[in-house]
């Protein structure tokens, strides 16, 4: 068993080293230091403390390959364009930029929107990549590093506004079991301002290995709305892990919404490096079937007057587990520093269940934190009050369960995506029931 | 419309309906009374269908059908009606989406048409009035954070959209000062017909000035030991509740 899990599988290497013949000479360095970190590492087991309550071993025992693409059509990306057709669209088919079914054309003077593989030479692909996102104590980081080749690159300059938001649009699936190193990367230059949608689908039941890196970076007074949506198989395996990196008074809000998979887990670690940094982080996750959805957030605080707010939701049904692990950090210098977090959890069956551990660390003593950790099923009385009202007994379980997932997807500003996923979160619940 | 007979009815071990006889024709306004602990809550409870209260004998009907055999969203589809003690707050909910999900709900039993939002906001501006609610409280979630006078407004404001034939008032008074009680009134007032029927459920005689029953039962350890008229009321706001357990006592013995 531990042999599976602490070395590079064949298949792999292999990929590897196909992989690594392609791109500029600083990344072929980078790639070769990552693998042998990742085999160095191992894939975590439950013996690791970040890992205690989600097991890789299902994910070490299937076998993945990089799949062949340019098979996708236009019709089958129009049902996943989930914020609507006014986007610069990005379209990855297992991974890899099809060009075809793509379009951002007329972007706005100043903003850089493209394939990664065709910007590894942009002085500020060099000056970031890697640098945020760091592998040494993440195998899963080192994994898709070691394979850095495809994404989105997005660059926006100094006081640019991107006048439309940017569907990243993640299409996986083929006969074979599909694996995708999808790397992205953001830089928002000063004062600049952009709104991302990272989404990711299946194009079939067939299982999948995504194993996302996305650096995300904020000069000061930037602002960034990051929208992650996962809406991947049951069968799919996705461990993303994403790093923010901002400096003073820029705003991020950043979104985790999570449909299901076999095993999700994401890894999202927020550094605030200036003064009167606001960042905002929230997810939703609706879990069913024996989905596996563990999100483990860290937000850094560095530097004083600076403002936290974390919001995650979950439902879970069936035999679905969730893990939430919140971290807040609040360094020595972080003084005057507003760090809230809440984790919220309804089980809708017997065998769902999950594991909920928020984790502050203060080092500073004038600071303002909060956080709590709640999980239980839908009030009985609310439930009542509604039927006496002639709402039907599932009607009233469903509107309750949607009020509660709806509060997070309120927090979403783009109306359509918005709406969009209220629709498929109430669907999705309407089928639970 | 409604026939209550030997209703008898417990919580968990506890026995708390003994016996209840009640007939209520249409148009009628009948108030219970009754000292703590007498059983006026469990009897709305019953007879909305609440989870936790077992009937142990007796019957209810309700325009002829069987009200103890109905779901508590069948009962409300039906026409009744009951405005909570306690009510409770639903974050995310917002009172206009509520109302009209339970509006429709009940017209879609009804065989009516559903009302579209402009034909809704119509009729809730109307009813908004009748309770003197502004129109923020309606964008808010249901209950959430109001005062607790602004709750009982919010039930009574249900009730007005809901329009049921039998609406069951839980102690709405209890809580609210002078002014909000004048408005809940003068919201069930105005509700008042030939064809609807109210159980006003009170401690005090005070909320019994403003809406005027045409009968008052005391309810004593879960039965109904005393019947009148509105002077009934009057009598037990001055004298309290005492002559009446003692006559029960005697009774009894």
């Amino acid at each position: 068993m531990n042999t599976t899990l602490s070395t590079m599988p064949e298949y792999l290497t292999r990929y590897f080293e196909n992989n690594n013949l392609i791109g500029p000479v600083y990344l072929k360095e980078i790639r070769k230091k990552a693998i042998g970190r990742f085999e160095e590492l191992g894939l975590p087991t439950t013996k690791h403390e970040e890992w205690k309550y989600t097991n890789l071993l299902p994910l070490s025992k299937s076998e993945f390959h990089p799949a062949l693409y340019n098979t996708l059509d236009k019709h089958e990306v129009s049902k996943d364009m989930i914020a609507g057709k006014d986007v610069f669209l990005l379209v990855f088919e297992n991974g890899k930029l099809n060009s075809e079914l793509s379009s951002y054309e007329n972007l706005p003077k100043g903003v850089t929107v493209g394939d990664l593989s065709e910007n590894l030479e942009h002085p500020a692909v060099i000056a970031n990549l890697t640098k945020h996102a760091s592998f040494e104590n993440e195998a899963l980081v080192a994994l898709n590093t070691a394979h850095i080749l495809d994404g989105a690159f997005i660059y926006v300059e100094a006081n640019v506004e991107c006048s439309k938001p940017i569907h990243l649009l993640y299409i996986t699936g083929g006969e074979e079991n599909v694996l995708v190193f999808p790397r992205n990367i953001l830089v928002a230059e000063k004062n600049s301002s952009v709104n991302i949608i990272e989404s990711y689908h299946s194009r079939n039941e067939q299982s999948a290995f995504v194993n996302s890196v996305s650096e995300i970076v904020l000069d000061q007074h930037a602002k960034v709305e990051w929208t992650k949506v996962q809406m991947e198989n049951q069968n799919t395996f996705h461990i993303d892990y994403t790093e923010t990196k901002q400096h003073n008074d820029s705003i991020i809000d950043i979104h985790t919404i999570t449909f299901g998979g076999k095993l999700i887990r994401n890894n999202l670690h927020m550094v605030l490096k200036g003064q009167r940094i606001n960042s905002n982080l929230n997810g939703l996750y609706v879990g069913g079937g024996d989905s596996h959805i563990d999100n483990h957030t860290l937000v850094d605080h560095a530097m004083p007057n600076c403002l936290s707010n974390e919001l995650y939701k979950g439902v879970l049904d069936g035999k679905s587990k969730g893990v939430f692990n919140g971290k807040i950090f609040v360094r020595k210098d972080a003084q005057k520093t507003n760090a809230y977090q809440s984790n919220k959890n309804i089980l809708m069956s017997d065998d769902a269940s999950v594991n909920t551990k928020p984790q502050l660390e203060i080092f500073a003593d004038d600071v303002k934190c909060s956080h709590g950790a709640t999980t239980g099923q839908i009030d009985a009385e609310a439930i009542f009050y509604l039927r006496s009202r002639g709402i039907g007994l599932e009607a009233a379980r469903t509107f309750l369960t949607i009020a509660f997932a709806e509060d997070v997807l309120n927090r979403i500003s783009n109306d359509i995506l918005r709406d969009e996923l209220k629709f498929r979160i109430g669907n999705k619940l309407n089928h639970i029931y | 419309m409604l026939s209550i007979k030997s209703l008898s009815a417990r919580v968990e071990d506890k026995q708390i309906l003994n016996g209840i006889n009640l007939k209520i024709n249409k148009g009628e306004v009948h108030a219970i009374m009754g000292p703590n602990g007498s059983g006026k809550s469990t009897l709305a409870s019953v007879l909305a269908g609440r989870e936790n209260y077992e009937v142990t004998d007796g019957t209810v009907q309700f325009n002829g059908e069987d009200l103890l055999d109905m779901s508590p969203e069948d009962r409300a589809r039906k026409g009744l009606f009951l405005a909570f003690q306690y009510p409770v707050e639903i974050p995310g909910v917002t009172n206009a989406n509520f109302l009209k999900t339970a509006l429709n709900e009940i017209r879609k039993s009804k065989g009516l048409a559903t009302l579209d939002s402009k034909d809704f906001l119509v009729l809730m501006k109307e009813k908004m009035k009748l309770v003197e609610m502004d129109k923020a409280m309606t964008q808010r979630s249901v209950n959430e954070g109001f005062s607790g006078g602004e709750k009982k407004r919010n039930e009574v404001f249900q009730m007005a959209m809901l329009e049921p034939t039998l609406s069951v008032l839980d102690e709405t008074d209890s809580g609210l000062d002078i002014d909000a009680l004048r408005i809940v009134a003068h919201g069930v007032n105005s509700l008042r017909s030939s064809e609807r029927s109210f159980i006003v459920i009170t401690h005090y005689q005070r909320l019994l000035d403003y809406i005027v029953p045409d009968f008052v039962h005391v309810l004593y350890k879960g039965k109904i030991v005393k019947s009148g008229t509105k002077e009934l009321a009057l009598e037990l706001e001055e004298k309290g509740y005492d002559w009446i357990k003692e006559e029960a006592e005697a009774a009894n013995v």
